[in-house]
């Protein structure tokens, strides 16, 4: 198995993990959402590395080239970043407003103060 | 000439209605527009369900690409029946939702209220239309952020922690989707679900092939709420506004379970998906141990929201069983089901919508008496609840029926007493309900009076539905079958 | 930050530049890294430098919210526009090629129209929210 020809799936893998153990293991709200931006951030460069073709050029089209990297993957993966965007937004509006009605981000807190009524 | 573009107008008309919402200030002219805009998505949905009658199967496509280079829609007999469900459920929850809405949530907020519910009803409608695999992914994820919108609005701060739990997990859950999408598409090249389901014949014996099909299998289980991956249903459903519980908990995992369907069906074929992939014993246990256990903890649930949430969470393992049985007749079970859970916890959250907007809560210690000063409202409820037991002459009934057939035709006999003790569970939990209403004593005069007509006609329409489909079974059963054949036959 | 000098004669600078990178973004989607999400995105950045700097009261004289709103849906029934005239016009929804009158000028206005209604609502929305956000008090 080629393992050093695979790095880009390494990195895929290394960051999906830190990602998804950082929303799991976290009890600050704010720090899950980070969590969360790095575990989608591990997916784009899953998309975009699967898509270079071997001495492919950049998709656009020009004079004298006859082989492209896939363009498509770069547009999937834009509407994937603008999805990201928009989670990642309204869940720090989630977050001000639990901060307004709760007083703290912390998981902790919120669960005590809703445990006790 | 309208007649050929219909699949494309089932999701532009409330994508287009959306934004005309954000614009207008008024609760009332946001409320009519949501109406007019279900009601049409009915109506057109309704004629596709006649196209499809007719022809078969619909093919659409976008941007004058052919498939598959361009994104294509494909109906058939499955996405028909479930448009069918979520746009006749969107119209239905709406009229209730002109005054539980008002009562429920400020006035400023009213008309984004009801633009979020505009672009949940398109990306519900565009997840179940679609024919492409990412365009799938696009709607599951407007479906989903509109969603969060909708459950955070409700007047509890705990809607708040509820909304972001289910951000969490749902992100993670598309985002599984999303990986094992890009999966197939390295497989495959191509995100066209018919063409890659032509392609993954050649493939299907790879690692690749595997670890995508168990991304997305577990990528949908969170949106289905499946078991273990439950955890954000019950908040979500208990502090949402009523109207918001009513709608998702009719439609939002019943779209999910029917995405699961089709790529299990369609896009992977049964041999893979059920036969090479140990999926069959896994959610036969997963399914089994969803309708115990959700079942019994909904029996000591004092909030009556979070009881019918546990409940929901059992029926999802319902369908989940139906679809493990790999045969068609548990795939029918599946798909009937889907109808009339809509139906049953349609009514049943409506009811409750109903008995918060007089009460104010929806605690099972304030129902006492309420049986004889809400008799209309209980009516509606203790209808559902029959259907949910699964009494003979409801729709709960006939769904059980074949789903105990199709599992004694398989020869799997303890499922068929999970089955039957899942109907014994429930019994227990809405007989706790029954008798606070009729046989608890009434602590204060009898004052209040009944809810409005524009709440409790739709409350009834689902109610007089639920016994309707017990009785004239042939349209549901003929749907939900055909539609099972056409999963079963792989492409049409 | 607007008693700085520095930061107040270099925004001043800076954000005409920026605001105009962003319509060059925008336009040459067709033949370099570009298009409506990007483009968005850079012009509302002007916008919200000015609302650091100056703070959020001018940036709301600047952008009334209300206006915000109607051009965050003007994008998008701009977009959806384009397809439903497609429609009218008797091709299926976003067949570029029924907007002009042969298939390659059709697909160039079909989509500069439908990025140009990107770029205008994704600018307008992450205004809205830097001014959803700006705008709370810290309890």
């Amino acid at each position: 198995m080629n393992v050093a020809g695979l790095y880009n799936y390494w990195i895929v893998i290394l960051l999906m993990m830190t990602g998804f153990y950082v929303v799991i293991s976290s009890g600050n709200l704010v720090k899950k959402i980070i969590g969360l931006n790095l575990f989608q951030a591990s997916v784009f460069i899953l998309y975009i590395s699967m898509g270079k073709v071997v001495n492919g050029a950049v998709p656009i089209l020009r004079e004298g080239v006859t082989t492209y990297s896939n363009p498509l993957p770069h547009v999937l993966i834009l509407t994937a970043i603008v999805v990201g965007v928009a989670t990642t937004a309204l869940g720090l509006a989630l977050v001000v407003r639990i901060r307004e009605a709760y007083g703290s981000v912390e998981e902790d807190d919120i669960h005590r103060q809703d445990e006790s009524l | 000439m309208i007649s050929a573009q219909l699949p494309a107008l089932q999701v532009v008309v409330p994508l287009l209605a959306a934004p005309l919402c954000l614009v207008l200030h008024r609760p009332f002219a946001a409320w009519l527009l949501t109406f007019v805009v279900s009601g049409i998505s009915l109506l057109v949905s309704i004629a596709l369900l006649g196209q499809i009658l007719e022809q078969g199967v619909i093919d659409y496509t976008f941007g004058g690409w052919a498939a598959p280079f361009g994104i294509a829609y494909h109906i058939d007999f499955a996405n028909a029946y479930v448009l069918l469900i979520v746009t006749a459920i969107s119209t239905v929850v709406s009229i209730f939702a002109k005054r539980s809405v008002a009562s429920e949530i400020e006035a400023h907020s009213q008309g984004l209220f009801y633009t979020a519910w505009l672009l949940c009803l398109t990306g519900l409608l565009g997840i179940t239309i679609t024919g492409d695999a990412f365009n799938l992914f696009v709607f599951l994820e407007i479906s989903s952020l509109s969603s969060y919108v909708l459950i955070a609005m409700g007047n509890d701060r705990k809607a708040l922690t509820a909304a972001y739990q289910y951000l969490i997990m749902g992100t993670i859950g598309a985002t599984f989707i999303l990986i094992g999408i890009g999966l197939l598409y390295m497989l495959t090249g191509t995100l066209n679900m018919l063409d890659m389901a032509q392609r993954l014949v050649a493939v299907a014996d790879s690692r690749t092939a595997r670890t995508g099909f168990a991304f997305l299998t577990v990528g949908l289980g969170l949106k289905i709420a499946l078991f273990p991956l439950h955890l954000w249903l019950p908040n979500a459903y208990a502090y949402a506004p009523s109207a918001v519980s009513a709608f998702l908990a009719a439609t939002a995992t019943k779209v999910a379970v029917y995405v699961l369907l089709r790529f299990m069906f369609s896009v992977f074929g049964i041999d893979f998906a059920l036969g090479a992939m140990p999926l069959s014993t896994m959610l036969v246990v997963l399914g089994s141990i969803a309708v115990l256990s959700a079942s019994t903890v909904a029996i000591f649930q004092h909030n009556l929201k979070r009881m019918l949430a546990y409940s929901s969470i059992a029926q999802i393992g319902y369908l989940i069983l139906g679809v493990s049985l790999a045969t068609p007749a548990g795939l029918t079970a599946t798909l009937l089901h889907l109808f009339n859970h809509a139906l049953m916890k349609g009514a049943l959250f409506l009811a409750l919508g109903c008995i918060a907007w007089r009460l104010g809560s929806v605690r099972l210690e304030d129902l006492r008496g309420l049986g004889y000063r809400m008799p209309w409202t209980m009516g509606v409820f203790v209808i559902g609840g029959l259907s949910l037991i699964g009494l003979p002459l409801t729709a709960g009934f006939i769904s059980k029926w074949y789903l105990v057939l199709a599992t004694v035709e398989r020869g799997w006999w303890p499922v068929v007493l999970v089955i039957i003790a899942g109907s014994l569970l429930a019994v227990i939990y809405v007989w706790r309900v029954i008798e606070t209403a009729y046989l608890g004593k009434t602590q204060e005069a009898v004052s209040g009076t009944e809810a409005p007509l524009s709440m409790l006609v739709p409350a009834w329409l689902l109610a007089i539905a639920n016994l309707y489909f017990g009785i004239h079974t042939e349209l549901s059963v003929g749907i939900a079958s055909q539609a099972a054949m056409v999963l079963f036959g792989g492409q049409p | 930050m607007r008693d700085n000098p520095v930061l107040r004669i270099v925004a001043k600078i800076i954000i005409p530049v920026i605001l105009l990178f962003a319509l060059y973004v925008q336009f040459h989607g067709d033949f370099g890294p570009g298009g409506g999400f990007q483009a968005g995105a850079i012009f509302a950045a002007g916008f919200i430098l000015y609302g650091l700097v100056f703070g959020t009261e001018a940036l709301r004289n600047a952008i009334p919210p209300g206006l915000l709103r109607f051009v965050i849906a003007l994008g998008l029934v701009l977009y959806a526009g384009v397809g439903a005239t497609t429609m009218l016009l008797g091709s299926d929804y976003l067949a570029y090629g029924a907007l002009a009158h042969d298939l390659i000028s059709g697909q160039h206005l079909g989509i500069f129209l439908v990025e140009l209604g990107v770029g205008i609502t994704v600018s307008a929305v992450i205004v809205t929210i830097f001014l959803a956000f700006a705008g709370r008090n810290d309890p």
